[in-house]
């Protein structure tokens, strides 16, 4: 189901609907605009150096061509969010979270974060308790840059911190320096961030058992009210990948893995962060990522910035993945798309499942099939699900369970 | 007149020699055949294609021959004349094991034998067990060197250890190169000379030998026959004595090199008919033919049912190809004569068919057929012997599935045996007779050939050369030793049907029938090896090796813990619902043994290496 919207070349006139505008959005999807939490999402394309895990869409080099490199990329990425507010509009959705992230956004300029910012209040109706996050690398704040952000309306940190051990941020080839991410992270409490994650990465080459609890530790003694972590996932095409296969670095093994999850669950969980997606552990309700909570449960997002990721009312779209013919696109005054599917029933109600099956608080048994809803009754007794939640009607995963999350998502989609 | 006794149908039987080719795989008789055309000018130079006579792709390709094909050709009376006063029916057999009966009735159409042996390699196993053959059939063999253009070629020796054999002298055999043709005219001379013409009862009524009979999906079934006594011709209904079916022959012919219709074929001739039945099963290998209107009272023997004497169960691996599968197994059957297939459903493999054959090659070529012809992908089982069980009751069963193994009380088994001959170097004495021991072989003969050469005769269970006697054999003498066997009866033996359990419930697919003390063996090898393809689960699976109730063996699969993306794609929501689409498309494809997955890779997988090696 994917049309090819306004593909380039320039030479060519374009075709008569390739300028943006209203008519962009099927009247399906438009008609969810009103009635469904709507966010923002800006990629920064840019890292100082590549780790060797990351496969995100994001480059080192500073030369990427007209309207890609770092000093021009506001702007250019400031024209794509003039475009999403008229595509939306007339009636524009109220803006509930904003999310930058990466690449690393913090190799900006704060200057530069904020006129986005700045730009967003200036096109969109804007939330009284707007959530307002940025991704950060640890060595790539200051009290400074942090103290600007604050100003500029920004409400929450995300630090990339991966690991608390000298030898296991070697190996992921982080940048800073072990005590670093707790440092940057009470530096953004005195700024003023009331939120702020730490992001960890369990099951790297060479790492311990006394290594990850050396980071859990870490973490806890960290003012943050957001903690997330994830499995090192060895992902096709990277340089890790490449270790392994020359052999040169382990396999991460799978019940290495699943014993550090559930003992950063058993740390957190005892220390008051619990858990509400499968990866994200935090304080309370209110301590709780609302931006990603919007991409869980199936809201609307415009996601600004190459290779950037949307979602209206079952549209999905996404941009060209490279910056320099994003920014070429856009300074033509055509769409970045690069491809777009319409769900249809079956897929949405497939990512509802999916998605919805990794939340504290569960899916609604009525989201699933006649046979899902037998199959979930069967996973009750095998300790996947819970028993109390099911029998108020939501299907809610065990710590087994969550180590098995698309398993039982397979199980109850069949 | 001296022109015409040559001509099919009036050839006088005097100027006829019958004869074959009788070698081990690879030492030249197909190449050898192709000069044989050559130097008798029925094929030209230029129209030769390596190895004309093997036709169907599979033996061009693997180089042996599995369906014998025959040949007229004028040759020269004697080395000083170019009369072209005598016509040579050579007949290619095949060489391997599988087909002895096939060999054996392609050898009672000949009257002669060329003992055909490579310079370079001496005698080997299926050498000496088709000279058997030929000795039993009376057949005057000329002893005969190939490859002599090698340089490895050691004539002198190989001579001497053929002499040794035989009861001639070394400077009797011949020395030929098929290759580069040396030797050939004065092979075909020394035939003339030393092989009888054939004899029979010209007057008498007509009997002839169908010694091979294949299908042509042009023509449909061509047989091919030796006429012994009077006369087949074109313009009678002929009848077989097996059954008393009576057709009416639509061609009647010689081979020479191609396909020419003739009148009729008299006393010593060899030719093909085509009745226009479409089933090789209507026209045996072994029947004798006679005519309808003045049949002949007693055939000329020797005439028998083949009897498959290896079984193994055929599955497509996409269960939606089954209809395919008895396409082509139908297909199949028209021109195999041997095959016998039933349905047959397994718990783990679906819809399939128990298939019976010759043995382990052609298992083999059935299945590459089955593969290649139809485009097929097939999962074939481990294959099994027949068995013989006596109920303490009294009662008896054949047993061509472990499946059927019984579950009462057993009085007797019985398995079949072979009697093998195996050759190699001395060196390799000790390592043969360790192998053939831990297959419960019982020695019963040993000769040295030369100095150098040994020949070790056993007794063994067909059973235990299904497995993968070869590789086991070739891996110990580093492939310089030679096997051959022919069926021996049977013998009584302790055997026991080894199950396979997954969570508890037998996998039909892997159980197997082995000797007691070989069920342990079993038991752990195919247990470990389950455990290494069968992806965890989410709960522990047992797997166990079962003789009845009682376990011998178990390995355990322990359960999955971790089975999540943990990461998050941030809002590439489509990534990890593809991602997702696809794993569902996986365990689609998986076949459920109770609740436990086990892709169709691991079935493959498991029963490949307990599969027959190639040889
Ligand atoms: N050098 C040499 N090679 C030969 C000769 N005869 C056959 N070969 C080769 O030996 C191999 C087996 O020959 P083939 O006729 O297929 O043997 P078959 O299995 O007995 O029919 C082939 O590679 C032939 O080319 C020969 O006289 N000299
Ligand atoms: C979008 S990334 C960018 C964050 C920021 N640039 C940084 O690295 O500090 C967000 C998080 O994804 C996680 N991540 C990235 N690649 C991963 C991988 N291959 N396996 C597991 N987690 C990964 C890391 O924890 C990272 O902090
Ligand atoms: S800093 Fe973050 S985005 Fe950049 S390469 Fe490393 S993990 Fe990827
Ligand atoms: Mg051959």
């Amino acid at each position: 189901m994917s049309t090819h919207l306004p593909l380039l070349p320039a030479p060519e006139p374009p075709p008569p609907d390739s300028r943006p505008g209203p008519s962009w959005l099927p009247a399906s999807a438009r008609e969810q605009l009103a009635t469904t939490p709507f966010g923002l999402y800006v990629h920064v394309p840019f890292c100082a150096t590549r780790c060797g895990y990351c496969d995100f869409n994001t480059y080192t080099s500073d030369e990427l061509g007209p309207g890609a490199s770092r000093s021009e990329y506001a702007d250019t990425a400031i024209s794509e969010l003039r475009m999403a507010a008229h595509v939306l509009g007339p009636d524009l959705p109220t803006v509930q979270t904003v999310f930058v992230g990466g690449g690393t956004p913090t190799l900006l300029p704060a200057a530069d974060l904020a006129a986005v910012l700045a730009e967003v209040r200036d096109l969109f109706p804007v939330a009284a308790d707007v959530e307002v996050t940025t991704e950060a690398n640890p060595e790539s704040v200051t009290p400074a840059s942090l103290a600007r952000l604050r100003e500029a309306g920004f409400t929450r940190l995300s630090l990339g911190m991966q690991s608390a051990v000298e030898h296991v941020l070697a190996v992921l080839d982080r940048r800073h320096t072990p005590g670093r991410p707790a440092q940057a992270a009470a530096e953004a409490r005195a700024a003023g961030f009331e939120h702020v994650n730490l992001d960890l990465i369990y099951g790297a080459p060479g790492e311990t058992d006394a290594d990850w609890d050396a980071s859990l530790d870490a973490v806890l003694a960290a003012p943050v009210d957001h903690v997330s972590a994830y499995a090192l996932i060895v992902e096709d095409g990277t340089r890790l990948a490449r270790q392994i296969a020359r052999g040169e670095h382990a396999m991460p093994d799978d019940d290495v893995l699943a014993d550090r999850y559930e003992r950063a669950d058993r740390r957190l969980n005892a220390a008051g962060l619990g858990w509400y997606e499968v990866s994200n552990w935090a304080t309370g309700r209110a301590a709780r990522c609302r931006h990603n909570e919007l991409y869980w449960a199936g809201g609307n997002w415009w996601g600004v910035g190459p290779g950037a990721h949307s979602h209206v009312g079952g549209l999905r779209w996404w941009n060209v993945k490279h910056p320099a013919a994003y920014a070429d696109r856009l300074l033509q005054g055509y769409s970045p798309e690069h491809d777009r599917e319409l769900l249809d029933g079956d897929q949405r109600a497939m990512e509802r499942v999916m998605l919805g099956l990794r939340l504290r608080d569960g899916l609604p048994l009525e989201h699933l099939s006649d046979a899902g809803r037998v199959r979930a009754a069967e996973l009750v007794h095998e300790r996947l699900l819970e028993a109390t939640p099911w029998s108020r009607g939501r299907a809610v995963l065990t710590a087994r369970g969550r180590l098995l999350a698309d398993a039982v998502v397979r199980d109850l989609t069949d | 007149m001296a022109g015409t006794v040559t001509e099919p149908a009036r050839t006088d039987p005097a100027r006829i020699r019958n004869f074959c080719i009788i070698a081990h795989i690879d030492h030249g008789k197909s190449t050898l055949a192709d000069r044989m055309l050559e130097v008798t000018g029925i094929v030209e130079g230029r129209n030769m294609r390596a190895q004309y006579l093997d036709r169907m792709d599979i033996e061009r390709e693997r180089g042996i021959t599995i369906k014998a094909q025959n040949v007229r050709l004028p040759w020269r009376t004697a080395p000083d004349t170019d009369d072209a006063g005598i016509v040579l029916h050579m007949i290619d057999t095949p060489g391997h094991v599988d087909f002895t009966y096939e060999v054996s009735r392609s050898l009672a159409a000949c009257e002669g034998a060329v003992l055909l042996v490579d310079a370079a390699q001496g005698i080997e196993a299926q050498t000496l067990a088709n000279l058997y053959l030929a000795l039993e059939n009376d057949l005057t063999i000329i002893p005969v060197l190939n490859k002599i253009d090698l340089p490895a070629a050691q004539p002198e020796k190989f001579a001497e250890e053929i002499a040794h054999i035989i009861g001639c002298e070394p400077d009797d055999v011949l020395r030929v190169s098929g290759k580069t043709g040396v030797g050939v005219p004065e092979l075909l001379d020394e035939i003339v000379a030393k092989i009888p013409a054939p004899t029979g009862d010209a007057d008498g009524p007509a009997r002839a030998l169908i010694f091979d009979s294949v299908y042509d999906i042009y023509r449909g079934v061509i047989t091919y026959v030796r006429v012994v006594d009077g006369r087949i011709s074109g313009r009678e209904k002929i009848k077989m004595m097996s059954n008393g079916v009576t057709h009416e022959l639509l061609e009647i012919g010689v081979i020479s090199p191609d396909p020419k219709p003739v009148e009729s074929l008299g006393v010593g001739e060899v030719g093909y008919f085509i009745t226009g039945v479409k089933d090789v099963r209507q026209s045996r290998v072994g029947d004798t033919v006679t005519l309808q209107h003045k049949a002949a009272a007693e055939s000329l023997g020797g005439y028998r049912d083949p009897k498959p004497m290896v079984y193994s169960g055929l599955y497509p691996i996409d269960g939606s190809e089954y209809p395919l599968l008895r396409e082509a197994l139908d297909k199949l059957l028209l021109n195999d004569a041997a095959l016998v297939y039933e349905p047959e459903t397994s718990a783990a493999l679906g819809f399939g068919f128990r298939v019976g054959f010759l043995g382990l090659l052609h298992l083999e070529i059935v299945r590459e057929r089955l593969e290649r012809e139809s485009g097929l992908s097939l999962i074939s089982t481990a294959p099994n012997v027949v068995y013989r069980v006596v109920m303490e009751d009294g009662t008896e069963l054949v047993v061509t599935n472990p499946s059927d193994w019984p579950h009462g009380k057993m009085e007797k088994i019985f398995e079949p045996i072979v009697k093998a001959t195996l050759i190699a170097p001395s060196d390799y004495t000790g390592a043969i007779m360790e192998l053939c021991q831990g297959r419960r072989g019982a020695l019963t003969g040993m000769d040295y050939l030369s100095e150098s050469r040994v020949e070790l005769r056993y007794t063994l269970p067909l059973g235990e050369i299904i497995f993968d006697f070869f590789d086991a054999l070739k891996s110990r003498t580093r492939g310089y030793a030679s096997l051959d066997y022919q069926e021996a009866g049977e013998q009584e033996s302790q055997l026991v049907k080894v199950d396979i359990l997954l969570q508890g419930e037998a996998v039909d697919a892997f159980s197997a029938i082995v000797h007691k003390d070989k069920a342990y063996a079993y038991g752990v090898m195919m247990a470990g090896k389950l455990r290494e393809l069968i992806p965890r689960q989410q709960f522990e699976v047992p797997i166990q090796a079962a003789i009845g109730a009682r376990v011998i063996a178990r390995e355990t699969i322990r359960a999955i813990r971790k089975d999540v993306l943990a990461k998050c794609y941030g809002g590439d929501i489509s990534r990890k619902r593809k991602l997702l689409e696809k794993q569902k498309e996986g365990k689609k494809r998986m076949k459920m043994v109770g609740r436990v997955e086990v892709p169709q890779e691991a079935f493959v997988a498991a029963l490949s290496n307990a599969e027959p090696s190639k040889k």
